[in-house]
């Protein structure tokens, strides 16, 4: 077995294990819902405000439902005793952690998929634009993958959910501002190039996490 | 000696603690008279300025200590010793200390100066992130049982943490100049060399206080192990006779 067909391997389990109950993503998307409907009546969005505050909603409402999945994915790996079984299997960490990542990434690609929509009809921001999709997939993959190492983390002490926003959020604020930023500079009109420093920012904010986290995950699933 | 697995150095009289404190609290006094005394009043914003010398002073001290936990967390998942672990936590709770004054006499600054206790200027904001990220790493300690795991979790947080500042540094940097404050406009401040003199002596003074903190907590944390160690001891001797 290859080292991608191991890590398509992990994906699956995930998406069918999530097929089954659909807990995970229902959840994300009712939680996502909710969280604009807040925001709506907490900001007044309409008009110029909804233009001006529609990035910073977008990725408050992404980050939170990311938490919301993030351990929950994790913790069903560590209840059903699955990530043992992983641990055991002749896989190597990092592609463990590459398919929990991926699988990670797909859950928050589809609340995304249905956020933009909710945007257009709620607030009448149009973000279904190809920039607006770069812009989200650099932001996801980052906080995607810091997430589910803090996650693995997270799940091992006794606060678990509780723990997973502490830990994740300080260290995500570089994604946070350079996403906003960049959706927010592209929401004004401007062109991928003039935001180009912003996106600079999630590129190497990826790769930064994302090379750490190879190096590290393997200490977090020890045991 | 019967308390052999007891390390020296919970027993001992310790000669470097005590020169290290010492020689804190003489350069904490003249770090002192230099700012009060020996600096020069500032044009614009007067005595309020002599607080820079602690504010900035304290921020290395903080970033310092957060340097040591990334590489006593390196060194820790390599090599594995508790001696990294101790390292590592005694930096961030030292740390913690510091970054808290910073973020506390930034704001005390900012309140005659800006005319506000905060304004998201930059070195501020990422004190403050700095500052959480501190609070994380402590509350991620005192949520796990079991020794061995809290110390490779919070070597791991400590590293990917340590990582992220940098670009959060950028990103709040970039953020601030794009929507420039009015309130940050009356930043600029006239250096004078009796002034930048006053700075290395507090920061002098600091990271020898950051140094003497730094000791005492790590002896604290090996008495307690030794302390475990006796108790570990004791009920199986108890268990045996029973």
């Amino acid at each position: 077995m290859s080292f991608v067909s191991k890590v398509l391997a992990i994906v699956c389990k995930d998406l069918s294990a999530e097929l089954h109950t659909k807990e995970v993503i229902s959840a994300m998307l009712v939680f996502s819902t909710l969280t604009l409907l807040i925001f709506s009546f907490a900001l007044d969005l309409r008009g110029a405000m909804a233009e001006a505050a529609a990035p910073g909603v977008l990725w408050t409402t992404i980050a939170f439902a990311g938490t919301l999945g993030l351990s929950r994915s994790m913790a069903r790996e560590e209840q059903s005793g699955c990530i043992d079984g992983l641990l055991l299997a002749p896989v190597d960490r990092t592609a463990i952690f590459f398919g929990k990542t991926l699988g990670n990434l797909v859950f928050m690609a589809l609340v995304e998929v249905a956020l933009l929509p909710l945007f257009s009809v709620f607030f009448d921001v149009p973000l279904v634009r190809p920039q607006v999709l770069l812009v989200l997939a650099l932001g996801t993959v980052g906080y995607g993958a810091v997430g589910t190492l803090l996650a693995a983390i997270a799940v091992n002490t006794r606060a678990r959910e509780v723990m997973l926003p502490v830990l994740l959020l300080p260290l995500a604020v570089p994604v946070l501002i350079a996403a906003v930023q960049a959706t927010s500079g592209l929401v004004e009109g401007a062109t991928l190039s003039e935001v180009g420093g912003w996106t600079r920012i999630l590129v190497v904010y990826d790769l930064v996490i994302v090379a750490v986290s190879l190096l590290t995950f393997g200490f977090v699933v020890e045991d | 000696m019967s308390t052999s697995n007891v390390p020296d150095s919970t027993q001992d009289f310790d000669f470097l603690g005590l020169l290290l404190a010492g020689t804190s609290g003489i350069l904490i006094i003249v770090a002192l008279g230099m700012a009060f005394l020996y600096a020069p009043r500032e044009l614009t914003m007067g005595d309020v300025q002599r607080i820079f010398y602690f504010h900035v002073a304290s921020a290395w001290v903080g970033f310092f200590g957060f340097f040591i936990t990334f590489l006593a967390g390196i060194a820790y998942l390599i090599g594995g010793r508790r001696s990294w672990d101790i390292l590592g936590l005694s930096s961030v709770e030292v740390g913690l200390q510091f970054i808290t004054m910073t973020v506390v006499t930034g704001m005390l600054w900012a309140k005659p100066v800006w005319g506000t206790y905060w304004s998201w200027e930059p070195r501020l904001t990422i004190s403050a992130v700095q500052l959480l990220i501190y609070v994380a790493y402590s509350m991620l300690r005192a949520s796990i049982t079991s020794p061995e795991r809290q110390a490779r979790f919070s070597a791991v947080y400590g590293i990917v943490a340590f990582v992220t500042v940098p670009l959060s540094w950028f990103a709040i940097r970039w953020w601030r100049t794009i929507h420039p404050d009015i309130l940050t406009g009356g930043e600029a401040m006239a250096i004078t060399p009796r002034m930048v003199q006053t700075l290395v002596a507090s920061i002098a003074a600091f990271t020898v206080l950051y140094g003497t903190l730094l000791r005492q907590r790590m002896r604290l944390e090996r008495a307690s192990d030794a302390l475990t160690r006796l108790r570990l001891k004791m009920e199986r001797r108890s268990l045996l006779s029973s």
